[in-house]
Protein backbone atom coordinates (compact mmCIF):
# COMPACT_ATOMS: atom_id res chain seq x y z
CA UNK A 1 0.00 0.00 0.00
CA UNK A 2 1.36 3.46 -0.87
CA UNK A 3 2.68 5.44 2.09
CA UNK A 4 0.34 8.33 1.28
CA UNK A 5 -2.63 6.19 2.21
CA UNK A 6 -1.22 4.78 5.41
CA UNK A 7 -0.52 8.24 6.77
CA UNK A 8 -4.10 9.42 6.39
CA UNK A 9 -6.85 7.84 8.40
CA UNK A 10 -9.35 9.19 5.88
CA UNK A 11 -9.44 6.01 3.84
CA UNK A 12 -11.16 3.41 5.96
CA UNK A 13 -14.11 1.24 5.21
CA UNK A 14 -16.19 -1.54 6.70
CA UNK A 15 -13.95 -4.61 6.92
CA UNK A 16 -14.65 -8.07 5.56
CA UNK A 17 -17.12 -9.74 7.92
CA UNK A 18 -16.95 -13.55 8.15
CA UNK A 19 -20.66 -13.66 8.99
CA UNK A 20 -21.31 -12.51 5.43
CA UNK A 21 -18.83 -14.30 3.18
CA UNK A 22 -21.03 -14.26 0.10
CA UNK A 23 -21.56 -11.94 -2.83
CA UNK A 24 -24.91 -11.00 -1.33
CA UNK A 25 -24.16 -8.33 1.28
CA UNK A 26 -27.73 -7.14 1.86
CA UNK A 27 -27.70 -8.63 5.34
CA UNK A 28 -24.37 -7.03 6.30
CA UNK A 29 -25.81 -3.61 5.50
CA UNK A 30 -29.12 -4.23 7.29
CA UNK A 31 -27.50 -5.87 10.32
CA UNK A 32 -25.11 -2.94 10.74
CA UNK A 33 -28.03 -0.52 10.65
CA UNK A 34 -29.88 -2.60 13.21
CA UNK A 35 -26.79 -2.99 15.41
CA UNK A 36 -26.25 0.76 15.45
CA UNK A 37 -29.75 1.46 16.73
CA UNK A 38 -29.66 -1.42 19.21
CA UNK A 39 -26.30 -0.17 20.47
CA UNK A 40 -27.70 3.34 20.91
CA UNK A 41 -30.76 2.01 22.66
CA UNK A 42 -28.65 0.15 25.21
CA UNK A 43 -25.72 2.53 25.64
CA UNK A 44 -27.33 5.89 24.98
CA UNK A 45 -27.13 8.25 22.04
CA UNK A 46 -23.66 9.65 22.70
CA UNK A 47 -21.76 6.41 23.26
CA UNK A 48 -18.82 6.69 20.84
CA UNK A 49 -18.20 2.96 19.99
CA UNK A 50 -21.67 2.74 18.42
CA UNK A 51 -20.35 4.88 15.58
CA UNK A 52 -18.49 1.84 14.28
CA UNK A 53 -21.81 0.42 13.07
CA UNK A 54 -22.89 3.77 11.71
CA UNK A 55 -19.72 3.98 9.63
CA UNK A 56 -20.28 0.42 8.46
CA UNK A 57 -23.84 0.89 7.30
CA UNK A 58 -23.03 4.24 5.74
CA UNK A 59 -20.26 2.62 3.73
CA UNK A 60 -22.35 -0.35 2.66
CA UNK A 61 -25.98 0.65 2.32
CA UNK A 62 -27.31 2.72 -0.58
CA UNK A 63 -28.29 6.15 0.74
CA UNK A 64 -31.86 5.63 -0.44
CA UNK A 65 -32.21 2.59 1.81
CA UNK A 66 -30.85 4.44 4.84
CA UNK A 67 -33.24 7.32 4.20
CA UNK A 68 -36.20 4.98 3.93
CA UNK A 69 -35.29 3.15 7.14
CA UNK A 70 -34.80 6.41 9.01
CA UNK A 71 -38.21 7.58 7.83
CA UNK A 72 -39.70 4.30 9.03
CA UNK A 73 -37.98 4.64 12.40
CA UNK A 74 -39.44 8.11 12.77
CA UNK A 75 -42.86 6.98 11.65
CA UNK A 76 -42.73 4.00 13.99
CA UNK A 77 -43.25 1.47 11.22
CA UNK A 78 -39.71 0.10 10.95
CA UNK A 79 -40.09 -3.67 10.49
CA UNK A 80 -36.95 -4.71 12.41
CA UNK A 81 -36.85 -5.02 16.20
CA UNK A 82 -34.45 -2.40 17.46
CA UNK B 1 -14.11 1.66 -34.56
CA UNK B 2 -14.05 -2.10 -34.84
CA UNK B 3 -10.49 -3.32 -35.25
CA UNK B 4 -9.05 -6.82 -35.11
CA UNK B 5 -8.38 -6.25 -31.44
CA UNK B 6 -12.10 -6.51 -30.71
CA UNK B 7 -12.19 -10.23 -31.44
CA UNK B 8 -9.86 -10.81 -28.48
CA UNK B 9 -10.21 -10.15 -24.78
CA UNK B 10 -9.44 -6.61 -23.67
CA UNK B 11 -6.04 -5.83 -22.21
CA UNK B 12 -6.14 -6.69 -18.56
CA UNK B 13 -5.83 -3.98 -15.93
CA UNK B 14 -6.07 -6.21 -12.87
CA UNK B 15 -4.21 -9.34 -11.70
CA UNK B 16 -7.37 -11.43 -11.85
CA UNK B 17 -8.14 -10.45 -15.42
CA UNK B 18 -4.57 -11.35 -16.30
CA UNK B 19 -5.12 -14.82 -14.85
CA UNK B 20 -8.41 -15.11 -16.74
CA UNK B 21 -6.67 -14.21 -19.99
CA UNK B 22 -4.05 -16.88 -19.34
CA UNK B 23 -6.76 -19.42 -18.67
CA UNK B 24 -8.64 -18.41 -21.80
CA UNK B 25 -5.51 -18.90 -23.90
CA UNK B 26 -4.75 -22.21 -22.20
CA UNK B 27 -8.26 -23.55 -22.88
CA UNK B 28 -8.16 -22.29 -26.45
CA UNK B 29 -4.83 -24.06 -27.05
CA UNK B 30 -6.33 -27.36 -25.86
CA UNK B 31 -9.38 -26.80 -28.09
CA UNK B 32 -7.09 -26.16 -31.02
CA UNK B 33 -5.10 -29.36 -30.41
CA UNK B 34 -8.31 -31.44 -30.16
CA UNK B 35 -9.67 -29.91 -33.37
CA UNK B 36 -6.47 -30.64 -35.26
CA UNK B 37 -6.26 -34.21 -33.95
CA UNK B 38 -9.91 -35.04 -34.69
CA UNK B 39 -9.73 -33.29 -38.07
CA UNK B 40 -6.64 -35.26 -39.02
CA UNK B 41 -8.21 -38.58 -37.92
CA UNK B 42 -11.42 -37.91 -39.84
CA UNK B 43 -9.48 -36.85 -42.91
CA UNK B 44 -7.38 -39.98 -42.96
CA UNK B 45 -10.43 -42.20 -42.33
CA UNK B 46 -12.21 -40.67 -45.32
CA UNK B 47 -9.39 -41.22 -47.71
CA UNK B 48 -7.60 -44.41 -46.70
CA UNK B 49 -8.25 -47.64 -48.56
CA UNK B 50 -7.71 -50.14 -45.73
CA UNK B 51 -10.77 -52.13 -44.74
CA UNK B 52 -11.50 -55.18 -42.63
CA UNK B 53 -15.11 -56.35 -42.66
CA UNK B 54 -14.96 -58.43 -39.44
CA UNK B 55 -13.50 -55.71 -37.19
CA UNK B 56 -15.88 -55.40 -34.18
CA UNK B 57 -13.88 -53.99 -31.27
CA UNK B 58 -10.43 -52.99 -30.12
CA UNK B 59 -10.22 -52.91 -26.34
CA UNK B 60 -6.83 -51.23 -26.10
CA UNK B 61 -7.57 -48.27 -28.31
CA UNK B 62 -10.99 -47.79 -26.71
CA UNK B 63 -9.46 -47.60 -23.24
CA UNK B 64 -6.93 -45.08 -24.48
CA UNK B 65 -9.46 -42.82 -26.16
CA UNK B 66 -11.73 -42.88 -23.12
CA UNK B 67 -9.02 -42.04 -20.59
CA UNK B 68 -7.22 -39.40 -22.65
CA UNK B 69 -10.20 -37.00 -22.90
CA UNK B 70 -10.78 -37.39 -19.15
CA UNK B 71 -7.18 -36.36 -18.50
CA UNK B 72 -7.61 -33.43 -20.86
CA UNK B 73 -10.70 -32.32 -18.96
CA UNK B 74 -8.78 -32.38 -15.68
CA UNK B 75 -6.20 -30.04 -17.20
CA UNK B 76 -9.02 -27.59 -17.93
CA UNK B 77 -11.06 -28.14 -14.75
CA UNK B 78 -8.32 -27.63 -12.18
CA UNK B 79 -7.14 -24.18 -13.34
CA UNK B 80 -10.78 -23.23 -13.83
CA UNK B 81 -11.71 -24.12 -10.25
CA UNK B 82 -8.64 -22.34 -8.93
CA UNK B 83 -9.73 -19.16 -10.71
CA UNK B 84 -13.33 -19.55 -9.62
CA UNK B 85 -12.34 -19.51 -5.96
CA UNK B 86 -9.74 -16.81 -6.50
CA UNK B 87 -12.40 -14.53 -7.98
CA UNK B 88 -14.63 -15.04 -4.94
CA UNK B 89 -11.93 -14.04 -2.51
CA UNK B 90 -12.73 -10.85 -0.63
CA UNK B 91 -9.56 -9.10 0.41
CA UNK B 92 -9.54 -6.36 2.96
CA UNK B 93 -10.93 -3.41 1.01
CA UNK B 94 -9.55 0.10 1.23
CA UNK B 95 -12.53 1.93 -0.22
CA UNK B 96 -16.14 1.02 -0.75
CA UNK B 97 -17.97 2.55 -3.67
CA UNK B 98 -21.68 2.05 -4.09
CA UNK B 99 -23.28 2.04 -7.48
CA UNK B 100 -26.99 2.02 -8.20
CA UNK B 101 -28.40 1.17 -11.59
CA UNK B 102 -31.28 3.30 -12.80
CA UNK B 103 -33.23 3.45 -16.01
CA UNK B 104 -30.96 4.56 -17.69
CA UNK B 105 -27.88 5.75 -15.90
CA UNK B 106 -25.63 4.71 -13.05
CA UNK B 107 -25.32 6.69 -9.86
CA UNK B 108 -22.38 6.42 -7.49
CA UNK B 109 -22.06 7.02 -3.78
CA UNK B 110 -18.84 7.47 -1.83
CA UNK B 111 -19.74 7.29 1.85
CA UNK B 112 -16.55 6.09 3.57
CA UNK B 113 -15.44 9.63 4.23
CA UNK B 114 -18.04 12.33 4.20
CA UNK B 115 -20.81 11.33 1.86
CA UNK B 116 -21.28 12.40 -1.69
CA UNK B 117 -23.06 11.00 -4.67
CA UNK B 118 -23.37 11.78 -8.34
CA UNK B 119 -25.09 10.49 -11.45
CA UNK B 120 -23.19 9.27 -14.45
CA UNK B 121 -24.91 9.79 -17.79
CA UNK B 122 -23.64 8.88 -21.23
CA UNK B 123 -22.45 11.82 -23.32
CA UNK B 124 -24.97 12.01 -26.18
CA UNK B 125 -23.75 12.04 -29.78
CA UNK B 126 -24.65 15.69 -30.21
CA UNK B 127 -22.42 16.81 -27.32
CA UNK B 128 -19.49 14.53 -28.02
CA UNK B 129 -16.01 16.02 -28.19
CA UNK B 130 -13.48 14.64 -30.71
CA UNK B 131 -11.63 12.68 -28.01
CA UNK B 132 -14.75 10.96 -26.67
CA UNK B 133 -15.68 7.40 -27.42
CA UNK B 134 -19.11 7.07 -28.95
CA UNK B 135 -21.63 5.43 -26.56
CA UNK B 136 -18.91 4.85 -23.94
CA UNK B 137 -17.96 8.15 -22.37
CA UNK B 138 -19.94 9.62 -19.49
CA UNK B 139 -20.23 13.07 -17.95
CA UNK B 140 -19.12 12.02 -14.45
CA UNK B 141 -16.60 9.21 -14.25
CA UNK B 142 -16.08 6.86 -11.34
CA UNK B 143 -12.77 7.88 -9.84
CA UNK B 144 -10.87 5.00 -8.31
CA UNK B 145 -7.35 4.69 -6.83
CA UNK B 146 -5.05 2.15 -8.44
CA UNK B 147 -3.02 -0.44 -6.49
CA UNK B 148 -5.74 -0.52 -3.85
CA UNK B 149 -8.39 -3.07 -3.10
CA UNK B 150 -11.77 -1.62 -4.14
CA UNK B 151 -15.10 -2.96 -3.00
CA UNK B 152 -18.10 -2.19 -5.18
CA UNK B 153 -21.57 -2.50 -3.70
CA UNK B 154 -23.97 -2.93 -6.58
CA UNK B 155 -27.72 -2.60 -6.54
CA UNK B 156 -30.51 -1.16 -8.67
CA UNK B 157 -33.45 1.11 -8.11
CA UNK B 158 -35.90 -0.12 -10.73
CA UNK B 159 -35.07 -3.16 -12.89
CA UNK B 160 -32.07 -5.49 -13.06
CA UNK B 161 -28.94 -3.95 -14.56
CA UNK B 162 -25.40 -5.28 -14.64
CA UNK B 163 -22.25 -3.36 -13.77
CA UNK B 164 -19.39 -4.42 -16.02
CA UNK B 165 -15.76 -3.57 -16.65
CA UNK B 166 -14.15 -6.28 -18.80
CA UNK B 167 -10.60 -5.04 -18.17
CA UNK B 168 -10.98 -5.75 -14.43
CA UNK B 169 -12.92 -9.00 -14.93
CA UNK B 170 -15.92 -7.44 -13.24
CA UNK B 171 -19.47 -8.25 -14.19
CA UNK B 172 -22.13 -8.31 -11.54
CA UNK B 173 -25.89 -7.96 -11.62
CA UNK B 174 -27.49 -4.95 -10.01
CA UNK B 175 -30.69 -6.32 -8.55
CA UNK B 176 -33.33 -4.15 -6.83
CA UNK B 177 -33.56 -4.90 -3.12
CA UNK B 178 -30.30 -6.79 -3.03
CA UNK B 179 -26.75 -5.63 -2.43
CA UNK B 180 -24.08 -7.43 -4.38
CA UNK B 181 -20.42 -7.08 -3.58
CA UNK B 182 -17.43 -7.43 -5.83
CA UNK B 183 -13.84 -6.47 -5.22
CA UNK B 184 -11.03 -5.72 -7.62
CA UNK B 185 -7.59 -4.20 -7.78
CA UNK B 186 -6.44 -2.04 -10.67
CA UNK B 187 -2.74 -2.16 -11.40
CA UNK B 188 -2.40 0.93 -13.55
CA UNK B 189 -3.89 4.31 -14.28
CA UNK B 190 -6.17 4.98 -17.19
CA UNK B 191 -9.73 5.05 -18.44
CA UNK B 192 -11.68 1.82 -18.51
CA UNK B 193 -15.02 1.29 -20.17
CA UNK B 194 -17.94 -1.03 -19.75
CA UNK B 195 -21.60 -1.22 -20.59
CA UNK B 196 -24.71 -2.29 -18.76
CA UNK B 197 -24.91 -6.04 -19.34
CA UNK B 198 -28.44 -6.94 -18.38
CA UNK B 199 -31.12 -5.91 -20.80
CA UNK B 200 -32.99 -3.24 -18.86
CA UNK B 201 -35.22 -1.36 -21.27
CA UNK B 202 -35.19 1.09 -24.15
CA UNK B 203 -31.89 2.80 -23.35
CA UNK B 204 -30.01 -0.26 -22.14
CA UNK B 205 -27.28 0.43 -24.69
CA UNK B 206 -26.88 4.01 -23.54
CA UNK B 207 -25.85 3.62 -19.90
CA UNK B 208 -22.11 2.95 -20.09
CA UNK B 209 -19.64 2.82 -17.22
CA UNK B 210 -16.40 4.82 -17.31
CA UNK B 211 -13.81 4.22 -14.63
CA UNK B 212 -10.94 6.64 -14.21
CA UNK B 213 -8.05 5.06 -12.36
CA UNK B 214 -5.73 7.56 -10.68
CA UNK B 215 -2.99 7.41 -8.09
CA UNK B 216 -4.13 7.03 -4.46
CA UNK B 217 -2.69 10.39 -3.41
CA UNK B 218 -4.69 12.16 -6.12
CA UNK B 219 -7.69 10.14 -5.10
CA UNK B 220 -7.53 11.44 -1.52
CA UNK B 221 -7.20 14.95 -2.91
CA UNK B 222 -10.21 14.40 -5.14
CA UNK B 223 -12.20 13.03 -2.21
CA UNK B 224 -11.52 16.06 -0.04
CA UNK B 225 -12.32 18.37 -2.95
CA UNK B 226 -15.63 16.64 -3.59
CA UNK B 227 -16.48 16.86 0.10
CA UNK B 228 -15.94 20.60 0.07
CA UNK B 229 -18.25 21.17 -2.87
CU1 LIG C 1 -29.14 -1.22 -17.46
Amino acid sequence: MPAALKSTDVLQTAPFDPRFPNTNQTRYCYQSFLDFHRCQKVKGADYKPCDYFKKAYNSLCPNAWIERWNDQLEGGNFPGSV
Amino acid sequence: MATWNTILLQDSASPLMEQLSFFHNHALLILFMITVLVGYLMGTLFFNQFNYRFLLDGQTIEIIWTILPAVTLIFIALPSLRLLYLLDEVNNPLVTIKTIGHQWYWSYEYSDFMNFEFDSYMIPLTEMKPQNFRLLDVDNRVIVPFNSQIRMMVTAADVIHSWTIPAFSVKIDATPGRLNQISFLINRTGLFYGQCSEICGANHSFMPITVESISPSFFTKWISKMNNL
